[in-house]
């Protein structure tokens, strides 16, 4: 650097320092309204993640997350053996796309169900009532479920029994697990998830169906032919987002309605980490578990967003 | 579409397998609830016996008696309204504030302050590291801690600052030129400007106050301090593999399955009391909600 230069910076640094100060003298009132937030954001979201370190570490509570020594990869190692860690990756990824090859529909059908509906009371009564198992808790669904399910006094028996069929213990049965599932998210679900859909259908011109209605068009024509191409672009960006989601499993739900008897096909990654590290300690082992689907949810929601971007040019979460 | 008034045949047809469609719909949505609820109304012996299908079998609120003469039910009710009242208020008075800070176009390094905030929506440490924060920070097992632990969320913050961001400068001249300082203007002007999207976020943090379950389950061990939905789940999930214990319960009054029902209507019936107002202001909420960078 030569003497030249220097100087500049050095006479450079107090008109920007003085900028800067100025600056806050007028605006202080702003980082102050900004600064709990901040500081929120730093103790209970970005000091988890240095936290995240002990993911290479033999963490010891004694010693605490900085004092705990390196082991580099070796929790990765030893995650990639595990076959119940695999088991829940695959259980993860199957039920996050059964999930979609059923849920995705469901709430494109409804809007456009909605949207056909004259009758003004009809349609915001049976919204109010499709919408309302979104606000229910999960431990009050899963509490539906298990009681309407349970061998000796559930309705689904009961119903099967007129037919005939003897009485079924489902939650403990591995392959009712995901259809109680995926069912029950949907039922919970797809009525609210239906409300992107309907705006975008509001957002469709009025004069498109006005002219269809001049040549002759019938309602079924002007669904096919207007509304679904108009709302498409909704349609593709929440299917590129869902696909970002597939690791985004709601394990609460599968808290409270898997057993030891269906780990075998109800058993996901974030369980896994729950049952490892909260319930089992070890948690250095689950944190790794934890960054690895950190990571690869991060890497595939960015692509989502990055491709529904490009898509639409306005993303929509 | 409403105001077409032609239709041929083929449309009524149409129109009326929609309604149909709709209706079943919107019956197996209700069905659940309302078996639930006829449960809860029927006889232990009835219940057991797997008799109760849409309506109440030997009408007694003898299962109601049970869930309201326990008293955990109500330690834990009281836990829960005390969660969510003071967990949305201390939500507001981050949110509210930050929202606005982030929606002001003379901060210094709004795009890096935006970043911060979004990027927590994208990526989390996850369950463990959450955890031993908590508890290094020496937040586990009290009410302060499950308060202020999940006080700010990206997402609340990124509607409101939309919110925000959408109301046009001139409203709040009037205000600059009497001297109105930042937090008069936030508070004279944004704030009534905003009402609306701020009863959306309040109503946001309501709701996952209410419902959640998960991290007050983690956090809290001591049962005084416990919220309803924990206390549900010891109760319905936990207890439900337990046939001794079902069986001890087992009167020809109540039973198990009756004292489960009469719990679950009980903790939906607040949820059900505002939810005209969660229908009003959620549908608005989710679509005002999208990230803009």
């Amino acid at each position: 650097m030569t003497a030249g230069t220097s100087k500049l910076i050095s006479r450079q640094k107090p008109t920007r320092l003085a900028r800067i100060t100025q600056h806050l003298k007028r605006e202080w009132q702003l980082y102050l309204m900004l600064l709990p937030t901040v500081i929120w954001l730093l103790v209970f979201l970005y000091k988890p993640m240095y936290g995240l370190q002990i993911a290479f570490k033999d963490y010891s509570v004694f010693r605490g997350v900085a004092g705990s020594p390196w082991i580099g990869f070796e929790h990765f190692h030893i995650l990639f053996e595990n076959d119940q860690f695999l088991r829940a990756l695959k259980n993860t990824v199957i039920m996050s796309a059964y999930g979609l090859l059923f849920g995705f529909p469901i709430p494109i059908l409804l809007a456009l169900m909605f949207n056909e509906v004259l009758n003004q009371f009809f349609k915001k009564t049976a919204q109010t009532i499709v919408y309302l198992p979104h606000f229910i808790s999960s431990v009050i669904i899963a509490g539906i479920v298990i009681t309407s399910f349970s061998p000796s006094a559930g309705i689904v028996n009961t119903i099967l029994g007129w037919f005939g069929v003897d009485s079924i213990y489902f939650l403990t049965k591995p392959e009712w697990f995901r259809p109680i599932f995926i069912g029950t998210g949907i039922w919970q679900e797809a009525g609210f998830q239906s409300i992107v859909y309907l705006a975008a259908i509001a957002g469709v011109s009025p004069t498109l169906y006005e002219s269809a209605v001049v040549d002759g068009a019938n309602r079924w024509q002007m669904m096919w032919k207007i509304t679904i191409p108009s709302i498409m672009t909704t349609i593709i960006i929440m299917l590129i987002i869902r696909i970002g989601n597939i690791l985004e499993i709601s394990f609460e739900m599968i808290i409270l309605l898997y057993q030891p008897a269906t780990y075998e096909t109800a058993d996901v990654v974030n369980t896994f980490i729950y049952r490892q590290g909260l319930q089992g300690g070890q948690y250095d082992f689950a944190a790794a578990a934890g960054l690895f689907n950190a990571v690869v949810a991060f890497i595939l929601v960015m692509t989502a967003n990055t491709i529904s971007k490009r898509y639409s040019r306005t993303s929509l979460w | 579409m409403s105001n077409m008034n032609l239709y041929s045949r083929g449309d009524k047809l149409f129109v009326i397998v929609n309604m149909v469609l709709i209706a079943i719909f919107m019956l197996s949505t209700l069905y659940p609830f309302i078996y639930i609820a006829s449960l809860s109304l029927s006889t232990g012996f009835e219940a057991r016996a797997g008799n109760v299908v849409l309506t109440p079998v030997g009408f007694t609120l003898e299962a109601y008696k049970q869930v309201l003469s326990e008293p955990q039910f109500w330690t834990s009710y009281k836990n829960t309204f005390i969660y969510t009242i003071f967990g949305t208020l201390m939500s507001l008075a981050f949110i509210i504030p930050g929202a606005y800070a982030l929606s002001r176009p003379q901060l210094y390094g709004r795009r890096f302050w935006n970043l911060t905030v979004a990027f927590t929506m994208w990526f989390n440490a996850g369950l463990i590291p959450f955890f031993l924060n908590m508890r290094d920070l020496g937040l586990l097992d009290s009410y302060f801690g499950i308060i202020i632990g999940f006080a700010v969320n990206g997402f609340n913050i990124i509607l409101l600052r939309n919110f925000f961001e959408a109301i046009p400068q001139s409203f709040e001249e009037a205000a600059r030129m009497d001297g109105a300082n930042e937090f008069q203007v936030l508070w004279k002007v944004y704030m009534p400007l905003s009402k609306p999207a701020i009863a959306t976020v309040a109503l946001f943090c309501i709701v996952s106050r209410w419902n959640g379950f998960f991290w007050a389950m983690v956090l809290l061990q001591d049962e005084d301090k416990i919220p309803l939905q924990v206390y549900l789940r010891h109760v319905i999930v936990e207890l439900s593999d337990d046939e001794e214990f079902a069986n001890s319960l087992l009167t020809s009054a109540y039973s198990f399955e009756t004292v489960s029902a009469a719990i679950i209507v009980c903790s939906i019936i607040p949820i059900l009391l505002i939810y005209p107002f969660l229908q009003k202001y959620f549908s608005k909420g989710i679509l005002l909600g999208g990230v803009k960078e």
